[in-house]
């Protein structure tokens, strides 16, 4: 049997509210195989969205273990978290979050500024991410002259132009029509299969975890199935 | 870039903002030169000179024989008699500080004012001779061989001086606004009229050989003089021309604490408009933290984003800080002989501005640095 790229182990997370303690995540086990596209899915408040950020390391679990690639995540300071998810981790957030002042192509190249490529380097890589996405002839447009699904393009560009073993998304279709949604949903298929990128996904809809490998719900916290 | 691209993000903003401390810095450095002013005449004056006066006060004359008994004292190179004039050139508006001198000596114990050598002779051979500063000159528009009649006030009736030479200061800092005319001249002409006024100087300035004997010279002075009728009081020219600036400390404070008060107000501004940049920006910090940038990194965003605004309008405070204060200084004619802006009120001008473009991003940085990704994230959402 092979390791698993994600493996979590007795993960918790509460929050503590005054003298009342939430829980949000309780004693969760979970496996993610190298190459597989799993969505999150569940209701409101049922944890996907904490669950997904704890595996990209932008929050701290209450206790459990996280084991990414063979690192325990948990264990790593603030800085180590931050080389770590640069070198590990490409994001694709359901608002986009890209910079307002740069364009395309400074988007795309901003998690290469974390690396000791060359200038020409970066141009080359980001060329051919504009390519993959489809906005080559957008490069040098901002977020504000692109369209939604533009944005979400140029977001997942950015997402795999590090070339990160794991990408995190969450609800990367939520604010799209259905039309825009699915090219997106083509292009998340399109890097599992042909570049054979780790996926999690959290997202309310049934027909976006449809493209998943698998659909993992979450109840209170707890796996529902 | 990124700080750059930020920094035009809402042009309005920053245009207002970076108006202020443009304001803000050439203010504070018109202010600072006012005061600099305020103290030319003591920065300029000589460690090797000494002004003798009355012990009592500086409207009771001494004896001239004085002259000839400091020269006396061991250390003193040079005596020359002084006394202010105080004439009305046409109306009473027409400022400028005009002294009557033992040429010769007097010239001898300054070699910062600088005149010709035709001139100097000139103004020696003429009785009635006097020499003005090339600012005051051209203040009036006077040249060489004009008539000067001045209205004396201390000395009553009309002088009337020939000009026969225009001075220049060796650098800057040198007054020349002044009118120097012969002492020999006033006394013979008071002595006419006014009989016991004559002989009699305002001060004396003394030279001496070694200026670190200045105090025991002017301690032996004093000496001399000690239990007359007209005590002495001898103190280094820096020290008597201080002695002017202390009548009118409280407002060199006020103009000092004003010249500060500015800063501060703009650096509440600043620290406003970034506190008000970063709260927005505060999603943004955290897609870049997500992605692997630093907290420091975020920190120095908003710090090279303040910095710079703050240095690129004070570059600007600066430039018109110049031309404000030439501007000023034609404004207030003679009443500040030296009004420059100096090297250390501009260094203190690019300082004040570093302070501010650090002091306003401290705050917003820090939280930027230390917010939660999954809290700015949630800002965007």
């Amino acid at each position: 049997m092979t390791t698993p790229l994600v493996s979590i182990r007795g993960l918790s997370k509460h929050y503590v509210r005054g003298d009342q303690v939430i829980p949000v995540l309780v004693d969760l086990d979970l496996d993610v195989a190298e190459g597989d596209f799993v969505a999150l899915m569940g209701p409101s408040g049922s944890g996907k969205s904490t669950l997904l950020n704890l595996v990209a390391g932008i929050d701290k679990p209450s206790s459990g273990e996280i084991m990414v690639a063979g690192v325990d995540i948990v264990k790593l300071s603030e800085g180590e978290l931050a080389d770590w998810r640069a070198a590990n981790v490409g994001f694709i957030f359901q608002f986009y979050n890209l910079m307002p002042v740069l364009s395309a192509f400074g988007n795309i190249e901003l998690p290469l500024l974390l690396t000791s490529l060359s200038r020409r380097e970066r141009r080359e890589r980001v060329a051919t991410a504009l390519a993959l996405v489809g906005l080559t002839d957008r490069a040098e447009h901002y977020p504000n002259e692109l369209s939604g699904g533009q944005q979400q393009r140029v977001a997942i560009a950015r997402a795999l132009i590090s070339d990160p073993t794991l990408i995190v998304a969450d609800e990367p279709t939520g604010d799209l029509d259905r039309a825009t949604a699915g090219e997106i949903l083509g292009l998340l298929d399109r890097l599992n299969d042909e570049l054979g990128k780790t996926i999690v996904m959290v997202t309310h809809d049934p027909k976006a975890a449809e493209r998943a490998h698998r659909i993992v719900h979450l109840e209170k916290g707890v796996l529902a199935s | 870039m990124l700080v750059l691209r930020n920094l035009f993000r809402h042009k309005l903003r920053t245009i207002l903002t970076a108006l202020g401390i443009v304001v803000a810095i050439a203010s504070f450095g018109i202010l600072r030169t006012i005061v600099d002013a305020w103290y030319a005449g003591a920065n300029a004056s000589s460690s090797a000179r000494l002004v003798t006066r009355s012990s009592v006060s500086l409207v009771f004359p001494l004896p001239l024989t004085y002259a000839q008994k400091i020269r006396q004292v061991d250390g003193v190179e040079s005596v020359a008699a002084v006394n202010w004039f105080g004439g009305v050139y046409i109306t009473e508006r027409n400022f400028f500080p005009q002294f009557a001198i033992q040429a010769p000596a007097y010239l001898a114990m300054y070699p910062e004012l600088l005149l010709d050598d035709a001139e100097r002779k000139a103004f020696y051979t003429d009785r009635k001779g006097a020499i003005a500063g090339r600012k005051l000159a051209d203040q009036y528009g006077w040249k060489v061989g004009d008539t000067i009649p001045l209205r004396g006030t201390i000395f009553p009736g009309t002088w009337s001086f020939t000009l026969r030479g225009i001075y220049d200061g060796a650098d800057k800092t040198v007054d020349q606004s002044t009118f120097f005319f012969h002492w020999d001249y006033l006394n013979e002409t008071v002595k006419r009229s006014f009989p016991r006024r004559g002989d009699q100087a305002g001060l004396f300035v003394v030279r001496i050989r070694d200026p670190g004997q200045a105090a025991s010279v002017s301690q032996s002075v004093d000496a001399t003089f000690a239990n007359s009728l007209a005590e002495t009081l001898t103190e280094t020219e820096k020290a008597f021309q201080l002695s002017f600036v202390a009548m009118t400390e409280a407002i060199l404070v006020a103009i000092q604490a004003v010249s500060y008060v500015v800063i501060l107000i703009i650096m509440a501004v600043m620290a406003n408009t970034m506190a008000m940049t970063a709260r927005e920006r505060y999603g943004e910090y955290a897609t870049l933290k997500a992605i692997g940038f630093s907290s420091l990194f975020v920190a120095g965003l908003i710090s090279a984003e303040s910095i710079g605004l703050a240095l690129a309008a004070a570059a600007i405070g600066i430039a018109i800080t110049f031309p404000l204060a030439n501007a000023f200084a034609d404004a207030m004619g003679s009443l500040f002989p030296v009004f420059y802006v100096s090297q250390e009120t501009v260094t203190l001008q690019l300082g004040a501005a570093l302070v501010v473009g650090v002091v306003a991003a401290a705050v917003p940085a820090w939280r930027a640095a230390r917010v939660r990704i999954v809290d700015g994230l949630r800002a965007v959402a």
